[in-house]
Formats: structure tokens, C-alpha cells, sequence
């Protein structure tokens, strides 16, 4: 049977992490291809319900990264993703979600080694996890029905 | 007690203070319910005692009550803590409510306005009682299969009324995002996606604004010990981020410690 692979959607900040994503092409680095990534303006616009989103619709895991600390486009976009990610991430644990598919990074724009690894590293442990079926079987209809149909 | 806020009402209403004061009246067999008193001589129908429970802050975001005039409202503890959140969110000026105070020892508390409230609320920060903070605990010392167990088990009895969003003051929004469709954020029917996403988005909306009244766990009809989900909230708030603020999740500190970020 071959390697399950994981599905993993990559939420990222436009200013550091996309950037640094960017680089890490640039550079020629090597890294997993299970990565799906979507840009939005700033850490503080990741909605906590784009990442149920993204469970919902069968990831496996999720990365959330942006600027580092001080050094957020918008000056406190970050900050104030951290408290919410802080009380969000400690939520999801007291509800029994697996906490552990959601990884957090911070990856500058001129990070783009640290991007692979974060990357790396997440396709790693998503995948010794397996497939989050748990919360993929809760949808009424099966989550592969939809991929096939819906896209 | 329930004398002496009869005869503040009837101050209030007889000076012109105000044109409506919110309390508990008799209501169905023993139960209370809200009444809205705008006579002077109807003050005497106003109740205080262990069955007046419900957060009334409510109330004062609705139109119809809005519509009445000036309100003064039968404020306990929580009902204080609800406005002085609702003030901090400018749902309306210091003029807009009377508060007839009572406190957590059962005294009445002398507010003569809402910059008294406020003071009042700071004086007295939000914390769980030991037993309150003993059922988080229990839950927390559980495998997370269990308490995905516990919570599936729970959400499962859900059948989307909305009770809890209804009786709760902090839940105002004219368009709540469970009934937005582009994109559909929520799952509609109450299967379980559904409702894990519902119990998941009220907790995180209320966030920093809950006042731990109790009134979504009252107000369901099915049980489901929804309140568990913002007391938790609760006990991040003042483990992480201290006190100090009036809303944490508006405010921030640049070292703000956290142990799961790479």
C-alpha cells in the first residue's frame, strides 16, 4: 500500500511567510509537495473559521505562519492572531480536536530554509498522525464524495 | 431587598429619570419572568429573590425595549459585567441606562451613573468559582479521545435553536456569521460537523466578552453543558494575558507567552 499523504493547507501571511515561501523557490530548496497554500493580507485575518474550514473539507492539517513578533507589516497584526491563536488552540484541545494538526510558525520573508523545514516537518508528523478521519467522517456526506463532485 | 428596589423604581419613574425599568415580576407557576415597568404605581409587581437568575442586560439591545425610552435595569453581578462589555463596545452611551445595582452579598449598590458601573465591574474582575474551575479541571484531565467522546456525546443532543445565542446579551450582531451562505461558514442542519462548528464559533465569538452568566446553559433546551466551553476561555484569559484589560482579545503585550508556536 503506498505512503498515506497528507493533505495540508498552509494559511500565510502576504508580508513574511508568502514571501518567505517565495524564497525558498528562489533558492532552490526542496520540500514536500503536500503543501496547499493560500495568502491572506496579515496573520490577524486568519479567521479561525478558515481553518475549521479547511478540516471540514478534508485537510489533514493546517500551518498558520506569518511575521515574526515586531515585526508584523501592520505593526500588531501578529500580536493580536497570537492571543486569539493562544485561546483558539486551547479550545480546540478542551473539545478533544487534535490540537497537533494545526502547526504554528513564524517565518520572515527571508526565511526561506526555515519554510521548507516547517513544511517538512509538518508533512512528518501529519503523517505519522494519519489521516484526520475523525473529523472528515463528521460531515454528513463523506468527504471523498465531495472532492470527487464538488472539487 | 426586593423593597428597597420597588421603592428605587419608583423614584426613578415618578422623577422622570426614567421611562421603563427592567426586572423580575411573577411569571408562569413559580418561575419569574422579565417585566417592564413603566408606571410608578406598577413597581410593587418588581420581585428579588433566589429565582431571579437571568441576565436582563439583553433586553436593553433590543429595539422594541429601546423604543420605550430610558431604561433602568435590576442589575446583579452579571448583568453588570454584560454592561459595562456592551459599553465597551459603544452599543450606547453613558446616558442610555440606569442601573438599579445589587451585589454579590445581596446589598444594593449606589451607582448613580455608568462611569460608577465601570469602576465597579474593575473592582470586582471576573474569576470561576473553585467548583466552576473543578469541572473545567475534570475535563482537562482527560485523554483528548475523551473528551472528543464527551463533547460528540454532548453537541450530539444539539438541534440548532439558537437558545443560547438568544439569551445572550453579548450575542447582538443584526447578522450572526451561522446565517451568512457566501460562503456557508457553518453547516446548517445539526449534524455533528454542524454543530461542532457552532459550539466552536459562539465560544470564540464570545471570547474576552463573556461574562459567565450561565444564561446559554439555562437557555438550552436539550442540556448541553455549553458554558464549560467559555469558562475554559475564561481561565486562558486570566492564566495568560492577566486582568488588567477590559477586552483581552482587543489588546495585546508584545512578549505575551505561548509555548506552541515555531
Amino acid at each position: 500500500m503506498a505512503e498515506f499523504e497528507p493533505k495540508i493547507i498552509a494559511f500565510v501571511c502576504n508580508w513574511c511567510t508568502y514571501t518567505g515561501a517565495d524564497l525558498t523557490g528562489t533558492s532552490r530548496i526542496k520540500h514536500a509537495t503536500n503543501v496547499r497554500i493560500i495568502r491572506l493580507p496579515c496573520t490577524g485575518r486568519i479567521d479561525f473559521m478558515l481553518l475549521m474550514k479547511a478540516f471540514a473539507r478534508g485537510a489533514d492539517g493546517v500551518i498558520v505562519s506569518g511575521c515574526h513578533p515586531n515585526d508584523c507589516h501592520y505593526t500588531s497584526g501578529n500580536f493580536h492572531a497570537r492571543r486569539r491563536w493562544i485561546l483558539f488552540r486551547s479550545l480546540l484541545n478542551f473539545m478533544g480536536v487534535d490540537a497537533r494538526r494545526i502547526i504554528f510558525s513564524w517565518v520572515s520573508a527571508a526565511e526561506g530554509a526555515k519554510w521548507a523545514e516547517v513544511v517538512n516537518t509538518a508533512v512528518k508528523e501529519i503523517r505519522a498522525l494519519g489521516p484526520y478521519d475523525e473529523y472528515k467522517n463528521l460531515a454528513p456526506i463523506r468527504a471523498s464524495w465531495r472532492t470527487e463532485h464538488a472539487g | 431587598m426586593q423593597d428597597k428596589i420597588i421603592q428605587k423604581a419608583k423614584e426613578l419613574l415618578s422623577g422622570g429619570a426614567v421611562q421603563v425599568v427592567i426586572g423580575y415580576g411573577q411569571g408562569t407557576g413559580d418561575r419569574v419572568r422579565a417585566i417592564f415597568i413603566q408606571k410608578p404605581e406598577d413597581a410593587g409587581r418588581l420581585i428579588m429573590d433566589g429565582r431571579c437568575v437571568q441576565n436582563l442586560a439583553g433586553y436593553l439591545m433590543k429595539h422594541e425595549v429601546r423604543a420605550l425610552g430610558r431604561a433602568a435595569i435590576v442589575a446583579r453581578m452579571p448583568v453588570l459585567r454584560s454592561i459595562a462589555q456592551l459599553m465597551y463596545e459603544e452599543q450606547f452611551k453613558d446616558s442610555d441606562v440606569a442601573v438599579i445595582g445589587i451585589s454579590d452579598a445581596n446589598e444594593l449598590v449606589d451607582l448613580p451613573d455608568l462611569n460608577a458601573l465601570k469602576e465597579y465591574v474593575r473592582a470586582n474582575p471576573l474569576k470561576l468559582t473553585p467548583e466552576e474551575q473543578a469541572e473545567v479541571d475534570r475535563l482537562d484531565a482527560m485523554t483528548r479521545e475523551e473528551r472528543w467522546a464527551f463533547w460528540m456525546e454532548e453537541t450530539s443532543k444539539c438541534i440548532k435553536c439558537y437558545a443560547c445565542r438568544a439569551s445572550c446579551p453579548m450575542c447582538y450582531c443584526a447578522r450572526c456569521t451561522v446565517e451568512v451562505n457566501q460562503p456557508q461558514w457553518i453547516s446548517v442542519p445539526s449534524h455533528d460537523l454542524g454543530n461542532l462548528e457552532w459550539h466552536i464559533m459562539r465560544a470564540m465569538h464570545l471570547a474576552g466578552r463573556c461574562v459567565n452568566c450561565g444564561e446559554c446553559t439555562r437557555a438550552c433546551p436539550v442540556g448541553i453543558p455549553l458554558r464549560l466551553l467559555n469558562q475554559r476561555i475564561i481561565a486562558d484569559i486570566a492564566d495568560n494575558f492577566g486582568e488588567e484589560e477590559d477586552y483581552a482579545l482587543a489588546a495585546f503585550k508584545p512578549d505575551d507567552k505561548e509555548d506552541f508556536i515555531r
